[in-house]
This record gives C-alpha cells, sequence and structure tokens, in this order.
C-alpha cells in the first residue's frame, strides 16, 4: 500500500467516524463537529488522491480550499442557530417540540 | 459580439441576482421594490437565454475565458434553461407576495437571503461540473435554512437545525462521492466523467454516496423526515420556495448524473428508487389526509408529489426521454401548484390568525382569490384535466401501461385518488361555517392574486405540454454522450 491511499482510507475511517457521531450523539455541538470530521475526511481523502505517478494535481487542493470556506460558512451558520435553539427550548437539542 | 448577445450571456443569471442581494442588504427603505425589480429582470433575462436557445441551440460559457479544468463552464440546454424559467416564474409569484407578507424589520432579513438563494439555485441549474455542484448545492442548503430560521420561533429553530445537519450530512456523502470520481477520471465535468472508463466498484460507491446524499435533501421516503417541520414552521414565503423550489434542486443533480454519469446503471437501482417513490406517494398521501392543519397538510402533499418524480424512473430505461420529459413536466407542475397552495395556506394562517382546517370559517365568501388559488391547485396536484399535474401523469400512466407496469400505474392511480382526499378536505372546510376566533384580519390584495396567477399558470401548463415536451429536448439532455454542437 502506498502512502497515499493510506491517507485516503484515513480520509475514509474520518468520515464514518464523523457518521457515527453524528448518527449517536444527542447535543448539537458534537453533532455539529462530527460534520466538520467528516468533511476533513473528505479533504483527506481529495489531496492523497491527488498524488499520481507524474507529479501532483493542483485541482482537487483548489477544490479543497473551496471546500473548507463553504465549511466555515457552514459551521459558523450551525453555531449561531445552535444557540438560537438553545435560547428558545431550554437544550442544545434536536428534541421534538410538538406540533402546537 | 453585439450587445444583445452580450446581455443573454448566462452569466449574468448569477451577477444579478447576487448584486441584487448585496443592494437589499445595504438598502435601509424600499427593499421589497428593489427586490421585486431583480427577480422580474431575473425573469426578463430567463425569457432573453429561452430565446437565443430557440436560435442557437444549447451553449456554452466559460467564466473569465478560463475554461475547465481551472475555470468554470456553465452550460445552457432545454432542460436547464425549463429550470431556470420554472424558477423565474415561481420566484416572481412569492416576490410578489413576499412584498406584502413581511413587515420592515422582517423584510430586512428576509430580501438579501431570498436573492442569494435565487443567485444559488440559478448557478447550479446551469453548472455541469460536479464540483461547482457541490458549492452552488451548499449554497442553496444555506440560504434555505437561514430563510426556514428566519422567523425565529421555538419550532422554526428546531426544524432549521434540523435541516441544516441533514443537508450537510447530504453535501458532505455527494463530496465523497465526487472525490472517488474525480481520483479514477481525473475529471469533474459530467459528460468526461460519463464518457471515462470507471471500475463498476468505485462507479458504485460513487453513486450509492452521492444518490444517498442528494435524496437526503430532495426528502424521498424515507428521508424525508425533516421536511414536514421544516415547510409547515417557515413563514409563507419561504414555505412556498422551499416546496416548490429547493427539493426539486437535489432532483435535477440526481437526474443529470443518472443521464450522463452513470448510463449503465442496472435496473435495480430503478425499482429501488422506484418502490421508494411509490411509498413516498402512499405514505405522504396517507399523512397529509391525516393532518388537522393546512400547512402541515400541504408539507405532506409535497413528501407523496416528491414520490411521482422517483416512480417513474423504472420506466425510463424503455421509455427514454418521453418519460423523463413527463417527469420534467411534473416537476413545473407541482412547483407552480404547491408554491400556490403554501402562499394560500399562509393567507388562511394570516385571515384567521391559526390554521386548524376544522376551524376555517367560510373562507371561500371572505377570501375568494386564495379559494380558487388553493382549488385551481389542488387540480394540478390531484392530476385532473387540463393541468400541467395531469398531463404529466397521462404521460407516465400511457407509458406504464405500453410497458406493462401494473404496479406504477396502480399507484399511479391510487395517489390522484388519495391526493383528492386531502384536497378535498381543505377546500370542504373553506366553503363551511367554523367556529371564528378572535377578528379576522385583512389579507393585503397581492397576497392574493399571487398565488391564484400561479395556480393559473399550473393550469395553463396543461395546454402547453407539447411545447414545452418539445423546448425541453433542445440539446438533447436526455441522451448521454457529449454533443458538439455549440
Amino acid at each position: 500500500m502506498t502512502p497515499a491511499q493510506l491517507y485516503a482510507l484515513v480520509g475514509i475511517g474520518l468520515f464514518f467516524v464523523g457518521l457515527y457521531a453524528l448518527g449517536v450523539r444527542q447535543h448539537l455541538l458534537p453533532r455539529i463537529l462530527a460534520l466538520n470530521i467528516m468533511g476533513s475526511g473528505v479533504f483527506v481523502v481529495l489531496v492523497a488522491l491527488a498524488r499520481r505517478s507524474d507529479g501532483v494535481d493542483p485541482v482537487p487542493h483548489a477544490m479543497v480550499i473551496t471546500g473548507i470556506v463553504v465549511a466555515v460558512s457552514a459551521t459558523a451558520l450551525a453555531l449561531r442557530l445552535m444557540l438560537r435553539v438553545a435560547h428558545a427550548t431550554g437544550s442544545a437539542t434536536l428534541t421534538d417540540t410538538g406540533d402546537e | 459580439m453585439s450587445g444583445v448577445s452580450l446581455l443573454v450571456q448566462p452569466v449574468w443569471l448569477i451577477l444579478l441576482p447576487l448584486v441584487g442581494s448585496i443592494m437589499v442588504f445595504l438598502l435601509a427603505s424600499r427593499r421589497a421594490a428593489v427586490g421585486v425589480a431583480v427577480v422580474a429582470g431575473n425573469l426578463a433575462l430567463v425569457a432573453g437565454s429561452i430565446g437565443r436557445l430557440g436560435i442557437t441551440g444549447p451553449w456554452q460559457h466559460s467564466v473569465g475565458g478560463w475554461g475547465a479544468p481551472l475555470g468554470i463552464d456553465l452550460y445552457l440546454d432545454g432542460l436547464s434553461a425549463t429550470m431556470l424559467a420554472m424558477t423565474a416564474l415561481v420566484s416572481l409569484g412569492i416576490s410578489a407576495y413576499s412584498a406584502a407578507y413581511f413587515s420592515a424589520a422582517a423584510a430586512r432579513h428576509f430580501w438579501p437571503l431570498w436573492l442569494l438563494l435565487l443567485t444559488a439555485m440559478n448557478a447550479l441549474f446551469l453548472s455541469r461540473d460536479l464540483f461547482n455542484l457541490y458549492v452552488t448545492l451548499e449554497l442553496v442548503g444555506i440560504a434555505a435554512v437561514a430563510l426556514t430560521a428566519m422567523r425565529g420561533q421555538r419550532e422554526a429553530l428546531v426544524a432549521a437545525m434540523r435541516y441544516l445537519l441533514t443537508t450537510l450530512l447530504g453535501s458532505m456523502s455527494y463530496l465523497l462521492g465526487v472525490a472517488l470520481l474525480y481520483h479514477s477520471t481525473g475529471s469533474v465535468d459530467m459528460v468526461l466523467v460519463g464518457e471515462a472508463p470507471i471500475p463498476a466498484s468505485v462507479a458504485a460507491a460513487a453513486f450509492a454516496l452521492m444518490a444517498v446524499g442528494l435524496l437526503l435533501k430532495t426528502a424521498l421516503f424515507p428521508f424525508h423526515f425533516w421536511l414536514p417541520g421544516a415547510h409547515s414552521s417557515a413563514s409563507a414565503p419561504v414555505s412556498a420556495a422551499l416546496s416548490a423550489l429547493v427539493v426539486k434542486v437535489g432532483f435535477y443533480i440526481l437526474l443529470r448524473l443518472w443521464i450522463e454519469v452513470f448510463p449503465a446503471l442496472g435496473d435495480g437501482v430503478a425499482w429501488l428508487l422506484g418502490i421508494l417513490g411509490g411509498v413516498a406517494v402512499l405514505w405522504g398521501s396517507l399523512q397529509a389526509i391525516l393532518q388537522q392543519r393546512a400547512k402541515m397538510l400541504v408539507a405532506y402533499s409535497t413528501v407523496a408529489q416528491l414520490g411521482y418524480f422517483f416512480l417513474a424512473l423504472p420506466l425510463v430505461a424503455a421509455g427514454g426521454s418521453r418519460v423523463w420529459g413527463a417527469i420534467v413536466l411534473l416537476v413545473i407542475a407541482h412547483a407552480l401548484a404547491k408554491a400556490a397552495m403554501f402562499m394560500a395556506a399562509g393567507n388562511l394562517l394570516a385571515f384567521a390568525g391559526h390554521d386548524r382546517i376544522r376551524d376555517l370559517d367560510r373562507v371561500v365568501q371572505r377570501m375568494p382569490l386564495t379559494a380558487a388559488a388553493l382549488g385551481l391547485a389542488g387540480v394540478s396536484i390531484m392530476g385532473l384535466p387540463p393541468s400541467g399535474g395531469f398531463s404529466g401523469k397521462w404521460l407516465l400512466l400511457q407509458a406504464s401501461l405500453e410497458q406493462g407496469n401494473w404496479p406504477i400505474a396502480l399507484v399511479l392511480l391510487l395517489g390522484g385518488v388519495l391526493a383528492a382526499v386531502y384536497v378535498f378536505k381543505l377546500l370542504e372546510h373553506i366553503f363551511t361555517s367554523g367556529t371564528p376566533l378572535g377578528e379576522p384580519r385583512a389579507v393585503a390584495r397581492t397576497m392574493e392574486w399571487a398565488p391564484l396567477m400561479l395556480a393559473i399558470g399550473a393550469i395553463v401548463l396543461g395546454f402547453l405540454a407539447t411545447t414545452t415536451l418539445d423546448f425541453l429536448i433542445i440539446g438533447e439532455p436526455f441522451v448521454p454522450g457529449r454533443r458538439d454542437d455549440y
């Protein structure tokens, strides 16, 4: 196994670690962090697989930088929304509030 | 290059709403007027693009002169132009409604986000590289979540949070699929990826990841858990935008992937999605029938109507572009009718102060235009002639009978009957008297006209079905492979 493949596997591992945490955690903060870990996993896969026999392909690096910008914005929105949810419901979880 | 052809470059469809969004953010007043003007301008630009498409055929534009793979290519064919036109028309209706609906304080939040959502959707329909689609998909999601949360009530905040986690999970899943495809093909251009040899195992993993991500966003059963809460707790124009337009975006990408990137998908996948779609039709309709509140009923109706798009997928292999055309007709008909329904339901809520179906009091005498909008939109949702909903379902019924596909024909008919039950449940109570709770408040004229115009649009689509189907196939969007005529 080449180092690049090893990194790619680590990235896929991170993706599933994040997915697991997103599924089992109740509190919103770990769930938002879990999504960030999944994102980092995807970025590691992209960067690792950019290494080719004839050098390094720059396009995935550009994608990762764009992806990081998107992830930062989404995280900022998620954190702000989490605070509003905690303020309105008294807990930072997605408890069902019922229809009324 | 002449001035006219410069103006019909697709890049303006992204720049105009984007600049408009920043402008309404900076403005201290008259946000609604500027917002409506921008959305009207957007419709004019789309009309220009459609005109050019009819004359010169599909075309491509490299932003800033940088071609792929470093630059971003925009691409317009019959399918993307149809989606842009649907978005532009429905957006204008929603904008006219919103101008009267929101207070000055709420307008400060609504208009910049709304124009940003329009920017993102336009960019998405013009993109055809997988990574650009990811970025625009994420922009659509973020703007949609912020609009959902805008109302600030507890249930809207919780629903928006659930929606955000779902949409981000969907994006991550989609992006991992893109990474796998890029690794084995060295490209993110849909057509190039589709033509490159991809190992079967990679293709299967990539499709599974991307499809699950997009289905989460499209809320196909059983991924619909976030939809009724988010769509019913948002303010009325936002509900209309979410149900009519935002959920279609994921389906559009899936359709493009299905045709261009994964043309070799087996019958098994089509049947799996078809069965989920069939369950969505039946389950969503039953839930809609059981709801006690108008907005929840309309939201579950969306779950059901989204099911039809997937229900038809097993017919695609043998039916080709005719079946795709019927599906797109249903997408447009649903966009028009559902936007009308959500805005009409918003009128009921604004008028009576509640939307409990049982307690609606003789709405038809007090708001005849709203009642007419609900009735006409209901005709299209039920699939009665003449309407866009009827044309789409009729074509699908024909295809399923020709192919001897009885299960699909049966679900199509049963879904129509169930839709009639929930539409009449709503209509029945707007004709009868109920217990008025407090003094009813008058609703602005434009808030009655906007849903009525969109509902009439859903009916007119039935008469324009052939024209729409002919226009759709410009540039052969339903045939895989590179075309050299642009």
